[in-house]
């Protein structure tokens, strides 16, 4: 008896919607970093702008992730994984999915409290949700930054263990999400 | 020599009042001058947080009505200390060189009621252009209240020099919202 493809492997949006968020922080994370300690010029001004819509952009495909993750559950993690290695995948990606959402929302709420409302793409406006308060601002850049830290090390937690998935335990979990590995490698 | 002075000075001081009798000063805390700009397409507001204004208006004959606006640069607030930074800068207001903007009407004309369109001389960063701002005006418990909404172009006053002149960053237009309240006569 087959078992049925979804129980296997991820669907390939949910494999698009990964590789598409994971390609944006990537981009996102170093450039907010570079971006911070420019002097200001008009690139300076441009970098900000498009950090801002790398971020909704990520805000909006998670919100897009999470729908269709409802609707078509996870795998389940490979037989005989211990049971501190399930919570523990387990709680990294609740935590990780919720900083998809933490933070771009973060940077929203400070660009507001900063006073420099977010442009989507320099056309369509997002609602200011706070008016512009210096210290509120302030305290909501640091709030983003850890947020940011805390996303980091959670990805280098993600990426550690999905490369031992791949390399000392010779399970499928990797190949899940890159479907070319497990095409390559015959079981 | 020394007596002259005083005497001219005294005679100013006495006659000043029958030169310039109808000119209001303004209500500073109910008006205000603010600049509109759009940068990678979000508004941004700057306030000049102090200007002098002197205004002498009678709606039943705008003809004869005129207004001086004096506006000091270095107050101009972003509301963001690295924003203030840059915009005092010589590339932006320079401050430092042109510590004044100017607004001097030179006609005022009816245009619809309760409307008027002042045209005047618009002196910002050493540059003077000719400019028409629409105005509408209203008696408001003794104060006249005048606002309106000034389109300008950044560049025309070179305001935005060097790499600033892309416009892709920071458009050239400029709106200047004014709001122009008498002081209580």
């Amino acid at each position: 008896m087959k078992m049925s493809l979804p129980t296997l492997g991820y669907s390939r949006t949910a494999i698009a919607l990964h590789w598409a968020i994971a390609l944006l922080i990537f981009c996102a994370f170093p450039l907010g970093i570079y971006m911070a300690d420019l002097p200001f010029s008009p690139g300076r001004l441009k970098l900000y702008s498009y950090h801002k819509w790398i971020g909704v952009t990520v805000f909006l495909l998670a919100l897009a992730r999470l729908a269709w993750r409802w609707q078509h559950p996870a795998p389940p993690p490979p037989a005989g994984m211990p049971a501190w290695q399930r919570i523990a995948s387990i709680a990294t990606h609740h935590l990780l999915y919720l900083l998809l959402f933490a933070v771009p929302i973060s940077g929203w709420l400070m660009s507001s409290a900063k006073g420099f409302q977010t442009v989507y793409l320099g056309i369509i406006p997002l609602p200011d949700l706070l008016t512009k308060d210096k210290a509120l601002g302030d305290a909501l850049l640091l709030v983003h930054q850890i947020l940011n830290f805390t996303l980091a090390t959670l990805v280098v937690t993600h990426l550690t263990a999905a490369l031992k998935h791949y390399f000392v335990d010779r399970d499928e979990v990797l190949g899940r999400m890159i479907p070319l590995l497990n095409q390559r490698k015959p079981r | 020599m020394r007596k002259t002075a005083i005497a001219l000075a005294l005679g100013a001081a006495l006659l000043s009042p029958f030169i310039a009798p109808a000119l209001a000063q303004v209500d500073a805390a109910k008006s205000s001058v603010v600049a509109v700009s759009r940068q990678m397409g979000v508004p941004v507001e700057g306030k000049f947080r102090r200007f002098s204004a002197q205004v002498s208006f009678d709606p039943a004959r705008p003809a004869e009505g005129k207004a001086s606006l004096e506006i000091d640069i270095a107050s101009f607030d972003l509301g963001d200390a690295d924003f203030n930074r840059e915009t005092a800068k010589k590339e932006w207001f320079d401050a430092a060189k042109f510590p004044k903007a100017t607004f001097v009407t030179s006609a005022i004309k009816p245009a619809g009621p309760g409307k008027f369109d002042a045209a005047g001389k618009l002196t910002i960063k050493g540059k003077t252009l000719d400019v028409v701002a629409p105005v509408t005006y209203k008696a408001e418990g003794g104060q006249q209240v005048f606002e309106g909404v000034l389109p300008i172009k950044r560049l025309q006053f070179n305001i935005g020099e060097g790499e600033w002149k892309d416009t892709a960053t920071v458009a050239d237009d400029v709106q200047i919202k004014f709001r122009i309240v008498t002081a209580k006569k």
